[in-house]
């Protein structure tokens, strides 16, 4: 899976948070939690899941390396 | 006098806890700023929580979905799980290795050397601290108005002048502002950034566990679960926003009210169809006109409030928690990372501590809707839920400690951040790396950081009244309007100085402008209802694009150090 997959997914949660079909669903889930509401508490777990996907399948290898590399540069003020 | 016992008792635990980490300072400047890059995936997840998460998360949501209902969830927490999750993964880890390379401690010294322009950090560093100085404001302003109402009634021999005459005898919010400034001050001046990150850690668990604590009693309060969704405010067939329930404080239940308590009626509504449903449970906007009594004259009036949120607005607020990407607190949190895996716990896990703090928030707000008067100021529903239907001292005493927590866990990171940029940006860039020694660079970040927080307790006093939610949009606008600098600086290798002063300017300019516009704080939208923060992003999108392109490419020196020849994201 490419980073390209992970990009699409983003962008599909960025459309599915926009829940326009349950805007003015005032139905309350077991009685209790409100659809919407019910909807972005589960969209909040996908977003979880999709960090995971972008950590096994596009994490930064090469800026890792970048970074530990012994070839420290300080031009910091410090 | 218990809830108040309970909550210095916490403040000790937390002085304490900045004695201990004081013991684990090496000494060294490096140290005192980021923790020498030592800081494990636990403790980073932690302090950037609750870093991000402040009086805005506990009381600010809380209040706003008083105000306007569940859309507040979507409108600012599930989006932020989201953008924060993607910021982290694409700008945190890539800031903290340029960090890590080349011994940056703050954004100025990485934009310096990206935008090769010392000038560039000169026009940073006011605009940075002006922005930051609200989201200082909202943390002092969220304690004080918390911690009055659970006291009430403690002292009413010393405090006579209370804000509203039902917390007569309760801790002046002047007074909490200043215990709870000299607290952080104390563990941040002698800790630095550890000190900060043990503090927020212990924190952060402590408000996430009495959030929860704090929703289960007020469920028990009103009666379960099942119960509680029907309390919320309802619209009647003749357009009446009615109260349904009571909760009676002698019996300590809910009690239904016959008939229906009126507390303010139906203006305008897009939708007709909302005879007997509760519109704090969906989203769509209805203009209504509540009554409301004014606590020291007892004179009645009447106010409109919009409930729900307009699409356009919900959409827009997309915007908003760009901002993180640009926080220069975050950044120094992300630079005392120990390696870029310590990263992989706070991507995953970030949406799920937001949504563990903001469902129960959002929730109480809403069912705060059926049970308090309208005319409540959206700051105080919190504490007055829990003085309503919690009642015991103790665990009142406890939940506000978590409140407390929530608020002190960023004001930590924000004093100690001001103090590293102004000593690291302007003191010891202009005087030169070999003029002071490390121990005299601490005390300089030090001293300034005891006048930040100084100049900032006097201006929370000045602005006591503020709404702590709209202060922070403003604040956090400001930083995403300036997102596109660190992106492109990040990202396009075509992105000039010249390009990044235009952008800050377009940023500076437009924020300014509808910041006055709003009567400098207010709420406002443009247009169907996009949020100010949209179009300040895109003013400053545009110039750095068009700026840039017009304007000579950096040089091949600089090419090579921002953008080495790492796998592409």
């Amino acid at each position: 899976m490419g980073k390209k997959v992970i990009w699409f997914l983003f962008f599909l949660l960025f459309i599915l948070h926009q829940d326009f079909w349950w805007w003015d669903d005032s139905y309350l889930v077991l009685d209790a939690l409100p659809v919407g509401l019910a909807f972005h508490a589960g969209f909040s777990i996908v977003c979880a899941i999709l960090g995971w996907v972008a950590i096994k399948y596009a994490w930064p290898h090469e800026l890792e390396q970048f970074a530990e590399e012994d070839n420290h540069e300080k031009k910091a003020s410090l | 006098m218990t809830t108040l016992l309970v909550i210095v008792c916490y403040l000790c635990l937390l002085l304490g806890l900045g004695f201990f980490s004081s013991r684990l300072f090496r000494g060294t400047s490096k140290d005192y700023f980021v923790a020498s890059h030592s800081i494990g995936p636990f403790l980073l997840l932690m302090s950037v929580f609750g870093t991000t998460m402040t009086a805005f998360a506990l009381v600010g949501s809380t209040g706003k979905s008083f105000e306007r209902g569940i859309g507040t969830y979507g409108l600012m927490a599930s989006i932020s799980g989201l953008v924060h999750a993607g910021i982290f993964f694409l700008i945190g880890i890539r800031l903290w290795a340029f960090g890590k390379k080349y011994g940056y401690i703050t954004q100025i010294q990485f934009f310096r050397a990206r935008f090769e322009s010392d000038g560039l950090g000169y026009l940073l560093f006011p605009i940075l601290v002006l922005l930051v100085v609200p989201y200082l404001l909202i943390g002092i302003i969220g304690a004080g108005k918390t911690i009055e109402p659970v006291t009430a009634g403690a002292f009413t021999e010393i405090f006579t002048n209370p804000t509203a005459p039902q917390w007569l005898g309760g801790v002046p919010p002047w007074l909490t502002g200043l215990v709870v400034s000299l607290v952080v001050l104390t563990y941040v001046f002698m800790g630095g950034s550890r000190g900060a990150a043990y503090a927020n850690t212990f924190q952060t668990i402590v408000f996430m566990l009495m959030g929860v604590v704090a929703f289960v009693y007020i469920i028990n309060g009103l009666g379960g679960l099942d119960q509680a969704g029907r309390v919320p405010a309802r619209i009647t067939d003749k357009g009446i926003i009615v109260q349904d329930y009571r909760f009676d404080k002698k019996s300590r239940e809910l009690v239904k009210n016959e008939p229906a308590k009126p507390i303010g009626r139906v203006i305008d509504s897009q939708n007709s169809n909302f005879t007997d449903k509760h519109p704090h449970l969906s989203r769509t906007p209805i203009k209504v006109e509540f009554k409301k009594k004014n606590p020291k004259t007892g004179e009645i009036s009447s106010f409109e409030r919009e409930l729900g949120i307009p699409f356009i607005t919900f959409v827009s607020y997309f915007f908003i928690p760009l901002s993180v990407g640009m926080f220069p607190h975050l950044f120094q949190h992300w630079l005392t990372a120990k390696s870029a895996k310590a990263f992989r716990l706070t991507v995953i896990a970030h949406p799920l501590c937001i949504m563990i703090v903001w469902v129960p928030c959002v929730l109480v707000g809403v069912w705060a809707s059926g049970v308090l008067p309208p005319g409540m100021p959206p700051p105080a529903v919190l504490s007055a839920m829990l003085n309503l239907l919690v009642g015991d001292p103790v665990l009142t005493g406890l939940l506000t400690a978590g409140v407390l927590a929530a608020i002190m866990s960023s004001l930590d990171s924000q004093f100690l951040c001001l103090g590293t940029i102004f000593t690291n940006d302007i003191v010891v860039h202009r005087a030169g790396k070999n003029k002071y020694s490390d121990k005299q660079i601490i005390m300089i970040a030090r001293v300034f950081i005891v006048v930040i927080v100084a100049l900032t307790y006097a201006l929370a006093m000045w602005a006591k009244n503020a709404n702590v939610f709209d202060l922070a949009v403003w604040c956090f606008s400001g930083f995403s309007a300036l997102f596109p600098i660190i992106f492109a600086a990040l990202y396009w290798k075509r992105a000039t100085k010249q390009g990044a002063v235009a952008s800050i300017i377009a940023a500076l300019v437009t924020w300014v402008y509808f910041f006055h516009l709003s009567g400098y704080g207010g709420e406002m939208v443009i247009g169907p209802g996009i949020i100010p923060a949209a179009v300040c992003f895109g003013a400053a999108a545009i110039a750095m694009i068009i700026v840039s392109l017009m304007t000579k490419p950096p040089s091949e020196e600089t090419l090579k150090k921002f953008f080495p020849q790492v796998e592409k994201l």
